[in-house]
């Protein structure tokens, strides 16, 4: 198990360590002279040369990267070249936002996904089930910035007015006194999330409900209930933890479009502000947090998977798995 | 098996020819409710998108009158946020989402099949090196990457189709390393090995006919993504430039009046969810479709 830690983190490292490569060149190319961009067209030479060594601008590609990795790695991340506020506060309120809102969907469409899905798998190729596999596939379909535009229709607009359309969030209030302008941007990454879950928490249940040891139990006069709840429920454990994994790294891209329809002040709004101000500082530092982000995600599922499932726990203290053996694979959707 | 091939090698253990498997699969999913309303969906709002540019009203980037005017007789949806027709844009603003979704799918999947292939088909080093360079493009989330680009170089076509492709490879080709990997052991292929078969024949005439399912139904699912991806772009203001009329930006600029007047909004988000519902219906039935010819294959 260690050894499965031990060599999932070292993975984890690299691929970050590589990204913070891929993103550096890609900023790289970018034409102009950031300290220059900075200042302004009025700015004197010398202050121009000044910022240019204090950025590292004079030195080789590879010097500038070294000192860029130093620098985010010790969090020392800058400022951002428009608002003059640093990069981390920046970051560190708009994660604090985000946090809330992945929180509150995955706390919400989890229980909601195995509920569904449960249903879903005891009248399996029923009425219902029909009706909730065509409900998830069109709503899986969906952009979510379209499910957000459709619930400003109906619920803050249009139709009726019960909730606020955007969250301008003072960020001098605590949250918990602005809960009203968390509902929606919520409401849409609940609806965006929650077919996936559904659908495999279904599948997962269909085929236990179909196992000699269910019959068998059946056959024992157990009630369906406890059947369900003590034999059927505990084998879509493992289920529930990849697609929740899934869900939280579609939800790192999922938030970029949701928080920017509501205006909700969280990494993925900042994110996008930096993409229209071309600034560059910001910009880095959000896709490398993304992708520690993506990495811990992945990390925690795949050893959450193998402490819940006998057989991987056992096939572990023997040997280290294959990466591919281990997670079924953790694909975010777009 | 890189040795040459004997001259005429026969192969009589084939079961599937590439073109007898896709029409299999058609007529199949075809059958299906759900890919008969699908496939309708899709006709008739790709047929908008595509042939709309040329049976607009007015110019879609002449101003009829005042802003956020009510639908009527001279303007049938009513007036945009500059008093733009609504009707117009709607018909003009979805060519350029259709065509870079289908681009940018083009791409990955064929990219994405490529490196899958190569990966389960070799299954040492290429296929160890060719996945984890994989798993290096999924620790970006797509919109992310796509607009981390956009940042540095502009919104250009050519680059939201090339970032959208690369986004979808990983997925693509772990799905096709899956299916190849699964066919290689089959008996058809070792004797076709045994009998010197090049590899590039062997991928061709061999591997490909019996993943010819997966890979219909991955090209739709990715089709699905990458108009979403491509509409969000376009709404957060960061694909198709105003004035050009278009679904995504036409919901983003429109959507302070959605109190006045609601109809450019959802003109643009009803045709967005019609073209994503129609290919992901379409999909799921192929789906379910290649898991019937999958099954009968195995027994």
């Amino acid at each position: 198990m260690a050894k499965l830690i031990a060599r999932r983190l070292a993975f984890g490292v690299l691929i970050v360590w590589l990204v913070s490569v891929i993103v550096f060149l890609a900023t790289q190319l970018l034409p102009g002279d950031a300290a220059r961009e900075l200042l302004g067209r009025y700015a004197t030479p010398a202050s121009v040369a000044y910022l240019q060594n204090e950025m590292h601008l004079n030195e080789p590609a590879l010097q500038q990267y070294l000192h860029w990795l130093s620098d985010l790695v010790t969090g020392h991340w800058g400022k951002s070249l428009v608002s003059q506020d640093s990069v981390a506060a920046i970051v560190g309120n708009g994660v604090k936002y985000t946090g809330l809102e992945m929180i509150l969907t995955t706390l919400i469409a989890t229980p909601i996904a195995l509920a569904v899905g449960s249903l879903s798998a005891m009248r399996s190729e029923g009425a219902l089930d029909q009706v909730l596999s065509v409900l998830t596939l069109i709503l899986v379909a969906l952009p979510a910035f379209v499910i957000a535009i459709a619930l400003v229709f109906v619920l803050a607009t249009t139709v009726f007015h019960v909730l606020p359309a955007t969250s301008l969030v003072g960020s001098s209030q605590p949250f918990w006194s602005q809960l009203e302008y968390v509902i929606l941007p919520t409401a849409t990454l609940v609806l965006a999330v929650v077919p996936y879950p559904i659908r495999m928490i279904r599948a997962s249940m269909v085929e236990v409900l179909r196992s000699d040891y269910v019959s068998l139990a059946r056959l024992h006069g157990i009630s369906e209930r406890r059947v369900i709840f003590r034999h059927a429920l505990p084998n879509a454990i493992a289920t529930t933890v990849q697609v929740t994994a899934l869900n939280l790294v579609f939800l790192a891209g999922g938030v970029v479009v949701v928080e920017n329809v509501f205006n909700y002040p969280g990494i993925g709004y900042a994110f996008v502000q930096a993409v229209n101000d071309r600034d560059i500082p910001t910009i880095q530092t959000i896709v490398v947090v993304l992708a520690i982000f993506y990495v811990l995600v992945n990390l925690v599922a795949d050893v959450l998977v193998v402490l819940v499932t006998p057989r991987l726990r056992v096939g572990a203290a023997k040997a280290t798995p294959r990466l591919e053996d281990v997670p079924l694979s953790l694909e975010p959707m777009a | 098996m890189t040795g040459a091939p004997g001259k005429a090698v026969q192969l009589k253990a084939v079961p599937l020819k590439t073109r007898g498997a896709v029409r299999e699969l058609v007529s199949q999913a075809l059958r299906m409710r759900r890919s008969q309303v699908g496939l309708a969906l899709l006709v008739v709002i790709v047929a908008i998108a595509v042939f709309g540019p040329l049976a607009t009203r007015y110019s879609p980037t002449q101003f009829v009158g005042l802003s956020f005017a009510h639908p009527s007789a001279k303007n049938w949806l009513g007036t945009d946020y500059l008093g733009r027709d609504v009707w117009s844009r709607f018909l003009a603003g979805g060519r350029t989402l259709v065509v870079l979704s289908l681009l940018s799918t083009l791409l990955g999947v064929g990219a994405g099949t490529l490196v899958g292939v190569v990966a389960g088909y070799s299954l040492r080093v290429a296929d160890e090196v060719l996945m984890r360079f994989m798993d290096l493009v999924l620790a970006f989330p797509p919109i992310v990457l796509a607009l981390m680009c956009v940042a540095i170089v502009g919104p250009a076509g050519w680059l939201i189709v090339l970032v959208v492709g690369i986004s979808h490879m990983p997925q693509t080709a772990r799905v096709m390393r899956a299916a190849v990997a699964q066919v290689r052991d089959l008996d058809f292929i070792k004797y076709a090995e045994s009998v010197g078969l090049s590899r590039g024949r062997m991928l061709r005439e061999q591997v490909l006919p019996n993943v010819v399912a997966p890979l219909t139904v991955e090209f739709g699912l990715r089709l699905t993504f990458s108009i979403g991806l491509i509409a969000s772009l376009d709404y957060l203001g960061l694909g198709v430039q105003p004035p050009n009329p278009d679904w995504g930006l036409m919901i983003q600029e429109n959507q302070s009046g959605l109190n006045v007047s609601p109809w450019p909004v959802l003109i643009a988000v009803l045709a967005i969810a019609v073209l994503t519902v129609g290919s992901n219906l379409v999909t799921d039935g192929f789906g379910r479709a290649a898991a019937g010819i999958d099954r009968r294959v195995d027994s």
